[in-house]
């Protein structure tokens, strides 16, 4: 008790956060199209490692890596729903799931033929050693990745309530002919939702990579965590994601501090897995509107 | 079962008896009996997960989970404890089903994406056991020393051998399948896949059905499990992760998931291309894996078995995806 666990409690809030990011990247395209994006995890995976390239071989300013970076991963988003989800011929749940898998399996391939196998890092955004208050030390990092994150969430949440492209990007979802038929253009609607949720992956991706580094294969991981955030919270509940994300970090972090580090993988799952059994619609989302959804 | 089932049923057996009399004579692919096996215990797994695909039309990605939870079965049971490998694997069999109906019934009731995810985590779950628990599964550096299987008396040590149990095997399976898909439990796997809510209204109990099929799925895996276990006598963590989960999906859309026998034709077509043709590109395996699925997926979601039928795509609107 003590000091052990404060840092415990700072290292789970960070990490806590970019599952709340990831979660958002979810619920962002889960708003608009009802597509759940099985591919989330590859953008946050993706936005590290582009930032590495243009941080590393091109020698870009950070502020410049990450915002290159961020827009990048934004057009992989864009590619990946003009060519391929815009494609399909079957938009079956289980087709769209199958693609969004083939998606994320593809990004994977080609992110490890690119730069191989190793872990890549990234410098910290501000230098100066660590915060100490109480004996916790705090990483000027987690500052950086939590107010991000904070940002991230209420922007969007502003987003989407007020102004009126958020709203014309809900009402896609609700009813896409409805939607149409009151002049909303669905496929831009669907188009800016790609690229919104993969540039929030993207970031999320380039603001943990000081921390804890980036490979080609931590995309499923993080994907399937962040997911369980966004469930957890309620699919397309923006502060759900975030109270939820910040739970599952916090479990995390302390089943790796106290019990075994070796399964604290597998904490974040279970509770996924306990959130879809006991309470599908999520902790903040309603039952009633989960009876109307496709799934 | 149709009287064309029986004839392709006929037809299969008969080349598959005699695929290893044709192959063994020519040096360059007489290891090609090696692939076969391998091709037939993934049948096993794949057939499982073309009746949840393809007739019930639910997604499972935890089809590696199940073949790992037989095949450590097996392997703790007989190398740990000495019992009889023939006791092991109903051992499996039966373990495979109780986490299948745990799991399979809180999940079923869910649909569509929440499926995919819940099964995507448990199949997740289930391989850092296999790495964590050192003690009993050797942990990421693997089990060896897994005995090899007998009958009656006579060690099964020829490929030959293993090629006849392992294919017979499949074959018994398929024809319980078949006959399953006749019955009445067919009929309803059937209204399932077209339309849920008209198949419930008309009394169908939807979820027992689908809960089944996912434990009939777990349980052929596990016999799969078990006999890779016998077979390679050493076991990684690494081949029941979640690509693996993912190839088994890749074999049953490859395939054709409308069909059983989809499931068999992809399951050979893509462990020739892994085991095999797919050595040369080594690195990019994971890629070409992703762009078969892709494909395969956007532009013949009824797999190879659909062939004969394929009409070129024809002009439409663009669809919305929030439309379907």
């Amino acid at each position: 008790m003590g000091t052990d666990f404060f840092q415990y409690v700072v290292s789970g809030l960070t990490i806590g956060a970019i599952y709340a990011m990831v979660a958002i990247g979810y619920n962002i395209i889960y708003s608009v199209t009802e597509i759940i994006n099985f591919a989330q995890g590859e953008f946050v995976m993706l936005g590290g490692l582009f930032a590495v390239f243009f941080a590393g071989p091109l020698h870009l300013p950070l502020y410049l890596a990450f915002v290159c970076a961020v827009a990048l991963t934004g057009c992989v988003g864009l590619a990946m729903d003009r060519f391929v989800i815009g494609q399909a011929r079957n938009t079956s749940v289980l087709s769209l799931i199958i693609i969004t898998i083939a998606v994320s399996i593809i990004l994977k391939g080609s992110a490890m033929l690119w730069w191989g196998k190793d872990p890549y890092s990234l410098p910290a955004f501000s230098s100066g050693g660590p915060i100490k208050i109480a004996g916790v030390s705090i990483q000027p990092q987690a500052l950086w990745i939590i107010g991000i994150c904070t940002l991230v969430v209420v922007g969007l949440t502003l987003f989407f309530r007020k102004s009126i492209y958020g709203k014309a990007m809900l009402a896609c979802a609700d009813n896409p002919n409805a939607a149409r038929l009151a002049g909303i253009p669905v496929r831009y609607m669907v188009f800016l939702s790609f690229i919104l949720s993969a540039a929030i992956g993207a970031a999320a991706g380039v603001i943990i990579t000081p921390v804890s580094m980036m490979e080609y294969d931590r995309g499923a991981l993080l994907g399937l965590k962040g997911f369980g955030a966004a469930a957890l919270g309620g699919l397309g509940q923006f502060f759900g994601a975030l109270v939820a994300g910040i739970l599952l970090g916090l479990a995390e972090s302390l089943c790796a501090g106290y019990l075994s580090s070796g399964y604290k993988d597998a904490v974040a799952l279970v509770l996924l897995l306990l959130a879809l059994f006991l309470k599908p619609e999520g902790l903040f989302g309603s039952s009633e509107a989960a009876k109307l959804k496709r799934f | 079962m149709g009287r064309k089932n029986w004839l392709v049923l006929l037809g299969a057996a008969l080349f598959i008896s005699v695929f290893p009399w044709l192959v063994t004579p020519f040096k360059a692919v007489s290891h090609y009996v090696d692939v076969m096996v391998f091709a037939g215990i993934f049948s096993l797994v794949s057939i499982g997960l073309s009746l949840l695909m393809g007739y019930a039309g639910q997604i499972s990605l935890a089809q590696a989970a199940f073949f790992g939870i037989g095949a450590y079965t097996s392997g703790i049971l007989t190398s740990k404890f000495g019992v009889n490998p023939w006791i092991a694997m109903p051992a499996g069999m039966v373990v495979c089903a109780a986490v299948a109906w745990l799991v399979g019934m809180p999940a079923l009731r869910l649909k569509g994406h929440y499926l995919a995810m819940a099964t995507l985590g448990f199949g997740v779950i289930v391989n850092i056991v296999f790495a964590e628990e050192v003690n009993w599964t050797g942990g990421p550096s693997g089990m060896v020393d897994i005995p090899g299987l007998r009958i009656a008396g006579h060690k099964i040590n020829s490929e030959f051998a293993w090629y006849y149990l392992v294919w017979g095997t499949v074959f018994l399976a398929l024809i319980f399948c078949f006959h399953l898909l006749q019955s009445r439990v067919g009929r309803a796997l059937r209204a399932i896949h077209e339309e849920e809510k008209a198949a419930e209204s008309v009394g169908v109990p939807t979820a027992r059905y689908k809960v089944r099929v996912f434990i009939l799925g777990a349980v052929l895996a596990a016999i799969a499990g078990s006999l890779y276990t016998h077979y390679v006598t050493c076991l990684n963590p690494s081949s029941f992760n979640l690509m693996w989960s993912m190839k088994f999906m890749l074999m049953v859309m490859v395939g054709g998931m409308q069909s059983l026998w989809g499931a068999l034709v992809g399951t050979i077509l893509m462990t020739f291309v892994g085991n095999e043709w797919l050595q040369v590109f080594a690195e990019l395996e994971i890629l070409v894996y992703g762009m078969i699925l892709l494909v395969v997926a956007l532009f013949l979601p009824g797999g190879i078995v659909s062939l004969p039928s394929w009409r070129p795509r024809r002009k439409k609107p663009a669809a919305v995806v929030g439309d379907a």
